[in-house]
Order: C-alpha cells, then sequence, then structure tokens
C-alpha cells in the first residue's frame, strides 16, 4: 500500500521521526514560553543555553567523570543557575519597557555566549557518547528505533506533561498564573513576585539545557547548535501561542510531524515549512493556535 | 639614541634595499593568510593555515637568504563581502603580495577576481570548487590541495571499484551539493554501478534521521554524502545510530578532513572512506612535519588544507627567489614553470589551468582497535596516480588552454 | 496602550521640521564624506556608506512607526541579486542595475509588508523574520543566486555611458552622491506631513484612526519605503563589491543592521549613520581577532540596551538638548 507513491510503512516511519524531533521542539518551545508568559521575554539565548546544556554534559563527563544520567541533572541546574544570574543582574531592569529591548538584550548575550565558546572549543564539535543503557534499538518491522530516540520522546513527553500539570493545576503554579495576569496584586498578596520571575527565568533556561543533554549524543556538541534552532522554535512558540503552555506542547510535537512528512514529499521546504505555517497561522489568527487575543 | 644605534638601524634598512631585492615590492614580501577563523572552517583551515604558512617560510630560510616575508592573517567569517573588502584593503593599502588558503568556494572565488584585477597572487588551498581552474581559471591563481572534481572522482571510482556498485544520495541543497553529487553520479555510472534513488536536504541539517530512513529503505550499498561540515558529520553520527553500517550498507564522504573524523570519534565514523590528498602519517617526511606542526596548533593535526598551504608557500618563495621579483602574475607563471618538490606532496606539477598536479589517496577510516595511536586515523586504500587525480586539461573550459 | 512611554523613558524625538542643528551636522557629515576618501581607504567608506544608508531605511521603521523588523536583510538581498543578476546577465548599465535591483526589493516590501504590517510587536518581528528565512532558503536554492558562491565578478560598468566606474574613487562620489540623496529623501519623508502622520500612529494608533487616518496604509507606505531604500542601499553594495551573496540575506545581516541603529540612536536622523560606520569599523580592525567579531557586537548589544538605550547621536542630543 502507499500513499503519493510512498509506503505506508514509511510513512509510520517518518511519523515516529518527527516526533522525535518535536520533543525537542516541545522541551525548547516550552522553556521558551514559561519565560515569555511570565517575563514578557522573548529569550534569545534560548539556543545558547541549548547549546550550554550540552556542553556541560561534555564537562560533567570529561572533567568530573559524571556520565549521562548525572548530567540529566546536574547540567540543567548548572545552567540554570547561570541564567538567574542574567536575570538579576540585567534582564530584570528591562520589565518596565517594550518587549523589544528584552529580545535585543538576550541576542546580544546569544552573541556572546557563541562567540566565547566557539574562540575555546572551536567549531567541528566534541564528540558525547551515547549512554550504554540506551544504546542499540530494536526493529519494528516498518523502522529500526534506537533506544535512544524511544527514551527522548518518552522522557521530553513526561517532562512536558509535569510542567503543564505544575502550572496549570498546582498552587504553585496558580500564583504564577496570576502573577502572569497581574502582578501588582499578587504582590499585595504577599508572594515575593520578583523571586518568582527570577526562578521562572531559572526553570526555562534549565528546559532548554535539558534539551541540550538530550540532544548531546545524538547530535555533535557545537557552539553554534542552538544558533539556527532558535528562529524554529521561536516560530514554534509563536504557532501554539505566545505564553500557552499547552499549546507550545501540542505545537511542538505536531510540527516535528508536519516537518517529517515535508522531509519524505518535499525535502527541499523542509527548512522552510514551519515559517510557512507561521506566516499562514500570524495572518489567520494572529495569537497563534491556543493563544487567547489580546 | 647613541650614534652605535643609529649606524645598526641604518645598517638594518640598508640590507632591506639590497640590490639582488631591488624588485621585491617595498622590500618585502607580504603574505595575507585569509580564512575562517571562527566557524564552520575554523579547525580544518583557520589558525592552522597561519601556523602552516609561518613554517614554510622558517623552513624555506628566507631571512638567512636576505628575503625579508612577513605573515599576517585575517578572517572573513565566511562572507564573501567581507572577504573581498579584506582582500581589497590587502592589495591596495598594506602591500600584501601573496593571498592564502581562503575557504569557501564564494569568497575564494571573489578573491580570485580581485587578484587578477591587481595583479598579484593567489594561492587556493581550502576553497573546493573546481570552477578555479575551469571557467573561472586566472594567470594569477593556483589551486593546490584538492577540488570537488577530484573527491568525485576518487572517491565515486574506487567505491565502485571496490564492490560498492550501487548508490544512494544524501545531497545539501546548493550548488555545492548538486554539482558534487552530479560528477559522483556521472563516475558511478560510468563505471557501471547504479543510483537507486538521491534526497536533497537543506543546509545545516540538525536532524539526518528522516533521510537516513530512506537511504536504509533504498537498500543501497553505498550513502553517499554530498555535503560538508557539520551536515556530513552529523549525517554520519546519526548513521551509527540507526545502524546503517551494521546493516551492512557504507557511508562515502564526499568532502571529510582528519578533523572531522576526529570531532566525530572512530567509534562513529569507523568505515568511512572518502578521497585525501594528504594524509599526516604517510612517510617519515610528513610524519616530521605533523610533529612540528602539532606542537605549535593546539595538537591538532595537519589536514591536507594545512598542507597545501604549507608547500604552496614554499613553492611561491622558491619561484620568487628565482625570479627576484615578486610580481604576482610573473610568479605565478614561474611555479609553473618551476617543477614542484616539497615534503608533504612530493615532486609535482602545476599546469597552465593553475591546477597543481599530485596523487590522492582512498582513504578508510579505521576501526577503534586499530588505531595505535592519537590520530592514527586513515588506513590508505587506493592511490589515485596524478595524472588520473584531477579533471584532464582540456575538459575545464579555461581560457588559459589553448585549444 | 501608548507603547512609545516604554521606549527609551518616553524620549523618542519630536518629529519636527527642519532645525539649525541638523543642518549643521548635515554640513559637517558631508563635508568629512568628501575628504574622507584622501584620507581612508575608500572601498571601507563605500561600505560603510551602502550599511549607513540601510540603517536609515530600517530606522524609518523602528524609530519613526515604531515597527521592530527583524528581517530587513531581505530587502538589502535581493535588490544586491536583482542589480548583480541585470548587470552581468543582462548587461544591464549601473544606472538601470541599481534601479532594477530597488525596483524588486519594493515589490518584495509591498508583498511582504501587505502580509505583515497587521501584527504588531513581537508579532511583527517574528512575521518578518519568517519571510526573511523563506527569502533565504529560496535564495539558497535558486539557481539564478548561485548559490553560497553568489552572483561573482559583476561588472561596475559606464555610469550613464559616460562616467567609468572602474576608478575606485569616481566610483566613491556616485556612492556618496546615491548616499546623500537617499538620506535626504528619508529626512524629507520624516519631516512631512506624512512623517506627521507616522508619529501620531506611533502614539496612538486608535486615535490616528478615529481622526480619519487609515493607520494601515500610512505603515504599509513607510515600510514600502523603508524597504525601497534598504534595496537602494544592497544594490548599490552589490556593484561595489562586485557580488552579491547570501550574507546579504541572513538573518544575521538583519541583527547586524538592528545593531548599527540601536547602536547610533533610535529614530535619530543621523543615529544610524554613526552606529553604521562604527559597526564597519569594528568589524574591519576585529577581523583579526576571529571568534571575538561576534562577541564584541554581544557586548555591543548588551551595553547599548542596559546603559544608553538612546544609542551614540540620541545621548549626544540629550547633553546638547538638541534633536539631531
Amino acid at each position: 500500500m502507499t500513499i503519493f507513491g510512498v509506503p505506508t510503512q514509511a510513512l509510520f516511519g517518518q511519523l515516529l521521526i518527527g516526533l522525535i524531533n518535536g520533543a525537542f521542539y516541545a522541551l525548547l518551545s516550552l522553556g521558551l514560553s514559561v519565560i515569555f508568559g511570565l517575563l514578557n521575554i522573548i529569550n534569545f539565548t534560548h539556543g545558547a543555553q541549548y547549546m550550554m546544556g550540552a556542553f556541560a554534559a561534555y564537562f560533567l563527563l570529561n572533567w568530573a567523570g559524571l556520565g549521562y544520567w548525572w548530567a540529566l541533572l546536574v547540567a540543567p541546574i548548572a545552567v540554570a543557575i547561570t541564567g538567574i544570574v542574567l536575570e538579576r543582574l540585567t534582564l530584570k531592569r528591562l520589565y518596565q519597557l517594550d518587549h523589544l529591548y528584552g529580545l535585543l538584550l538576550t541576542f546580544g548575550f546569544a552573541l556572546i555566549i557563541q562567540g566565547l565558546f566557539r574562540h575555546q572549543y572551536g567549531s567541528s564539535g566534541l564528540p558525547y557518547a551515547m549512554p550504554a543503557e540506551l544504546a542499540g534499538g530494536r526493529n519494528l518491522g516498518f523502522m529500526f528505533l534506537p533506544n535512544y530516540r524511544a527514551w527522548v520522546i518518552v522522557f521530553s513527553l513526561a517532562v512536558c506533561l509535569t510542567t503543564w500539570y505544575v502550572i496549570e493545576r498546582t498552587r504553585l503554579g496558580s500564583y504564577l498564573r496570576a502573577a502572569t495576569e497581574n502582578p501588582a496584586l499578587v504582590q499585595a498578596f504577599g508572594i515575593n513576585v520578583p523571586r518568582m520571575i527570577t526562578l521562572t527565568y531559572g526553570f526555562g533556561v534549565g528546559l532548554a539545557a535539558l534539551a541540550g543533554v538530550l540532544a548531546a549524543p545524538i547530535y555533535q556538541v557545537n557552539p553554534l547548535m542552538g544558533a539556527d534552532l532558535i528562529i524554529v522554535v521561536f516560530a514554534v512558540v509563536v504557532i501554539g501561542g505566545l505564553g500557552s503552555i499547552m499549546g507550545s506542547i501540542v505545537t511542538g510535537f505536531g510540527l516535528g510531524v508536519v516537518e517529517g512528512f515535508t522531509k519524505v514529499f518535499y525535502p527541499e521546504a523542509s527548512n522552510t515549512v514551519i515559517f510557512v505555517i507561521m506566516a499562514v497561522v500570524l495572518l489567520l489568527r494572529p495569537a497563534g493556535l491556543f493563544g487567547r487575543a489580546s | 639614541m647613541t650614534i652605535t644605534r643609529i649606524v645598526a638601524l641604518l645598517a638594518v634598512i640598508g640590507l632591506g634595499v639590497s640590490p639582488a631585492l631591488a624588485q621585491i615590492s617595498d622590500g618585502v614580501i607580504k603574505i595575507g593568510v585569509l580564512n575562517d577563523q571562527s566557524s564552520l572552517y575554523a579547525d580544518l583551515a583557520g589558525q592552522g593555515s597561519v601556523v602552516a604558512a609561518r613554517m614554510a617560510v622558517e623552513d624555506f630560510g628566507a631571512a638567512a637568504k636576505g628575503l625579508k616575508v612577513e605573515v599576517i592573517f585575517a578572517d572573513h567569517q565566511n562572507k564573501a563581502d567581507v572577504g573581498s573588502q579584506i582582500a581589497r584593503q590587502w592589495y591596495d593599502a598594506e602591500k600584501v603580495d601573496l593571498i592564502l588558503d581562503v575557504p569557501n568556494s564564494g569568497v575564494a572565488l571573489a578573491v580570485n577576481q580581485i587578484t587578477r584585477d591587481k595583479g598579484k597572487a593567489f594561492i587556493v588551498s581550502s576553497a573546493a570548487t573546481s570552477d578555479l581552474t575551469g571557467k573561472a581559471c586566472s594567470p594569477n591563481t593556483i589551486h593546490w590541495t584538492y577540488d570537488t572534481w577530484a573527491l568525485a572522482n576518487g572517491t565515486g571510482t574506487a567505491v565502485v571499484k571496490t564492490g560498492g556498485d550501487s548508490w544512494f544520495f544524501i545531497t545539501a541543497d546548493y550548488a555545492f551539493g548538486h554539482a558534487l553529487e552530479r560528477d559522483v553520479e556521472a563516475v558511478v555510472l560510468k563505471n557501471g554501478g547504479k543510483v537507486l534513488g538521491k534526497v536533497r536536504h537543506p543546509l545545516n541539517t540538525q536532524d539526518f534521521s528522516s533521510f537516513l530512513l530512506q537511504a536504509q529503505a533504498s537498500k543501497a550499498k553505498v550513502i553517499g554524502l554530498a555535503n560538508a561540515g557539520g551536515d556530513t558529520t552529523n549525517a554520519i553520527k546519526q548513521g551509527a545510530e540507526f545502524g546503517i553500517v551494521k546493516g551492512g550498507q557504507s557511508f562515502a564522504g564526499l568532502l571529510v578532513f582528519l578533523t572531522d573524523v576526529h570531532a566525530l570519534g572512530l567509534e562513529k565514523a569507523q568505515g568511512l572512506t572518502f578521497t585525501e590528498t594528504f594524509y599526516w602519517d604517510m612517510n617519515d617526511k610528513t610524519r616530521a612535519f605533523a610533529k612540528r606542526f602539532a606542537e605549535r596548533n593546539r595538537q591538532i593535526h595537519p589536514t591536507m588544507i594545512h598542507a597545501g598551504v604549507y608547500a604552496g608557500t614554499l613553492h611561491y618563495l622558491r619561484a620568487v627567489e628565482a625570479l627576484k621579483s615578486d610580481d604576482g602574475a610573473r610568479v605565478i607563471a614561474k611555479m609553473k614553470e618551476m617543477p614542484t618538490d616539497d615534503p608533504l606532496f612530493g615532486k609535482g606539477t602545476i599546469r597552465v589551468d593553475g591546477r597543481k598536479i599530485h596523487p590522492a589517496y582512498l582513504v578508510e577510516v579505521k576501526k577503534p582497535a586499530e588505531s595505535k595511536y592519537p590520530w592514527d586515523y586513515y588506513k590508505i586504500r587506493a592511490t589515485i596516480p596524478a595524472e588520473q587525480a584531477f579533471r584532464p586539461l582540456d575538459q575545464g573550459g579555461c581560457e588559459l588552454v589553448k585549444k | 496602550m501608548a507603547t512609545t512611554d516604554r521606549y527609551v523613558g518616553a524620549t523618542l524625538p519630536a518629529v519636527t521640521g527642519v532645525s539649525p542643528p541638523h543642518v549643521v551636522a548635515f554640513l559637517i557629515m558631508t563635508t568629512a564624506l568628501v575628504a574622507a576618501p584622501f584620507f581612508v581607504y575608500p572601498v571601507f567608506l563605500m561600505k560603510a556608506l551602502c550599511f549607513a544608508l540601510f540603517a536609515c531605511a530600517f530606522n524609518l521603521l523602528i524609530g519613526y512607526v515604531g515597527l521592530l523588523s527583524f528581517g530587513h536583510a531581505v530587502f538589502l538581498g535581493a535588490a544586491g541579486y536583482g542589480a548583480a543578476h541585470s548587470a552581468k546577465v543582462w548587461g544591464f548599465p549601473p544606472e538601470l542595475a541599481i534601479l532594477f535591483g530597488t525596483g524588486a526589493a519594493a515589490v518584495l516590501g509591498v508583498v511582504i509588508g501587505a502580509l505583515a504590517i497587521r501584527s504588531k510587536g513581537i508579532y511583527f518581528a517574528n512575521i518578518t523574520l519568517a519571510f526573511a528565512q523563506m527569502v533565504y532558503f529560496f535564495s539558497l536554492q535558486a539557481a539564478f543566486t548561485g548559490g553560497e558562491d553568489g552572483i561573482q565578478s559583476v561588472p561596475r560598468g559606464t555610469l550613464l555611458g559616460v562616467v567609468d566606474l572602474k576608478d575606485t574613487l569616481t566610483l566613491y562620489f556616485v556612492v556618496l552622491a546615491i548616499f546623500l540623496v537617499g538620506f535626504l529623501l528619508i529626512f524629507r519623508a520624516i519631516h512631512s506631513p506624512f512623517g506627521q502622520v507616522l508619529k501620531a500612529i506611533r502614539e496612538n494608533e486608535p486615535r490616528a484612526v478615529s481622526l480619519g487616518y487609515r493607520a494601515e496604509q500610512y505603515k504599509l507606505l513607510a515600510f514600502v519605503l523603508s524597504a525601497t531604500f534598504a534595496g537602494l542601499a544592497g544594490a548599490t553594495k552589490a556593484l561595489v563589491f562586485q557580488l552579491a551573496s547570501l550574507t546579504d540575506v541572513h538573518w544575521t545581516m538583519s541583527g547586524e543592521v538592528v545593531l548599527m541603529t540601536l547602536l547610533g540612536g533610535l529614530g535619530t536622523v543621523f543615529g544610524p549613520v554613526v552606529g553604521a560606520f562604527i559597526v564597519v569599523t569594528l568589524e574591519n580592525y576585529l577581523a583579526q581577532l576571529g571568534a571575538w567579531v561576534t562577541v564584541v557586537q554581544g557586548v555591543i548589544f548588551v551595553v547599548c540596551v542596559l546603559t544608553f538605550r538612546r544609542g551614540v547621536v540620541g545621548e549626544l542630543g540629550n547633553l546638547l538638548r538638541k534633536s539631531l
């Protein structure tokens, strides 16, 4: 059986591959979205922080002898701390200004971080071995699925859903959402809003770093690995609706699949398809698929 | 300042303009290494090329021969306009006589034209496009190390001859990828192989799993990677994950360098075959060079590009010495006239279209167990003799070639 | 919501008529530029002039309409391709090649502008970025752009059949003339009734609409003007360097023009020119430093945003209490 000349078997394979890529988009766009929701800042440093996550995993392995599983825990926290420092020292001074200044500042930081890493570690990338427990793969009949890829889907889906649950269904999350709506009022109730903002930024950055650790065994650990990715993730967030948690998750996975199919039917367009969708969505539903019009 | 110092200074100045060197413009031969110091090609060319050029100047014994040679460098950031501005400024304002290296075909073609307009000299080591000795050939340019035709021909022929007769291409979707794919396909078909399919991917693709799956489904014996840099390494790395090589298929890289293999690690890169024109571990002379080079270049061993910069600079200085002039077009003509001989490429010649001729080697990346010491990466599977390694003179469409 | 309060502490310059400081500054700038090629390397100056015009065009949009386009490189690059292709393949003389390139950018401006202008703020930045990415990948794949090799060896030709542009100094004065014309036209547009309406829309769009102005049409016109002048800069640049390449359509170029304008001073008349000269000079001297180029650019962004959001010229104007 074939669909448009492509065997259905192959399509199942591509669907799965699409979901795997979508897992990265979802994790990254989730972080971006959480940050935007509370801080009203487009965190252009996100791609660089994703890269820092991968590098942190590499350092942990080569300097401290801590393997992949430790990196999954330690690297996001370490990168989140650098993010918190960044927020305390610089970002918080911009909250009263137009969004665009936040974008420009974080863009500047992205350039600095990527430049420094490139200066120090060159550009061809560093190898990071696959954890032994997840090496190999299984034959699903329609495709060979590496175990590691299966792990990426499961793990990131779990992280995404937990995040969604915490923000939408718990008391902590309700403070967060309230602070997004009306910070002054929440502050009046005795909640330390600035600290909440700082921690939220740290959390979003941590998610980016987590994606970086997940990516390290698949891609080269490379100073420029996040440089172009940020634009795609950015588009994912916009399509989902800025600040919408579920929107980011669903759109992330969904666009991964769309992109995957494009690679089969019209590979030339696979880099642009997300931007085409973004343009169409913005024209028809300016607030994004899941966003509320302001 | 004491009188003796002044006298000493005058003596030094006097040496600089001794009659033997009267033809050297402003008494100094200024060599500019123009390449990518900061991104994609920073490891395979970058500072290493500067080190290689300086070593050539020292080994030539410029100082002892009374020649003043100065090596400067700049980063063109892979932008053709930045590169062309630096080249113009070097030639016009800073009296640079020779530009070296220049990765990125776009920048190299621009510098090629400027060099010709200004009557200076240009030795290309990094840039791949065979147009530099084809329709863009120039009496001021020599293309030293390799080109797309040589890579396609070397890898294509050798792989088909050793049994890899069915191919699937994963091609970067722009001019460079298309040209590579076209050249290899022609070679494969000519040698009796067949092409089972191809897929085009955008430049700088992170994830190749979708394309690899298609390659896997094609059941082709060889997966040809008509791309470069990060695209190639990512495809290979993920190929290992999807069990491509274990499944009996193999990768043929069409533009892979020693530094790429180093970044990938042997575990991932093993079994990869591709073409090189230089490998550091070929003989005592290359090993001696590599040892000195690595000491000065953060232990990174020389790629064929570094070797090309070294050999090209050496030959250039010999031509200047023979000619007693650093006039661009005349030196290049002299370089073509003189046979070449250097420790890295051995004896060779330079054709009228600017193509440097030497053998090429089909190499295979070793298994981790076969590697005995750092940077012990390649097995040389076949040597492509110099006369077959490059595109025949009459097929390039170069205007310098008399019909 | 009046978005402007949140810019620069509400000190965007008032858009008033031509003032004496403008005239003085313009005379100083022109004199300096006429004398400059006899002291500084002319090709470097021409590059800076092209970027200065590009930044002025960009500033028309962000400084006077309050719209941040994150994809302005498209117009620079597309015009470059247009000019280079028409001069090299069709044999257009330089004046027609520049016109053709500029026209191509204008058409692209109409198309992208019509779609993008309906959104605001971050959304606008995003949608322009999305279009820019599409154009970039198109340029990478299309045959006539030469992919990553670009269009090389573009002939400079003879201007109007009389002036031979091969001579660098002659070319310099032609480029200077193009820059000055572009600069004055942009200046004129800002200080006209049209500019006043733009200002009104920037300050309070609903009110401007209720006064009977069709805000979208004004914004679109501003967008197209900005695209056109960016195109003029790109077409000229293609002839100066005799090449058109992917660099000019890549999103980092869009980032660079934001940097120039921000550094010089958003919404100031001379700021973009100063910013462009500083950035181009830096790049020139930092070429020796490799990866540090991006680091330094990043530091400039950070320092500008954190400490002097008015930019060099804006701060200077503030010091002198004059709008420059």
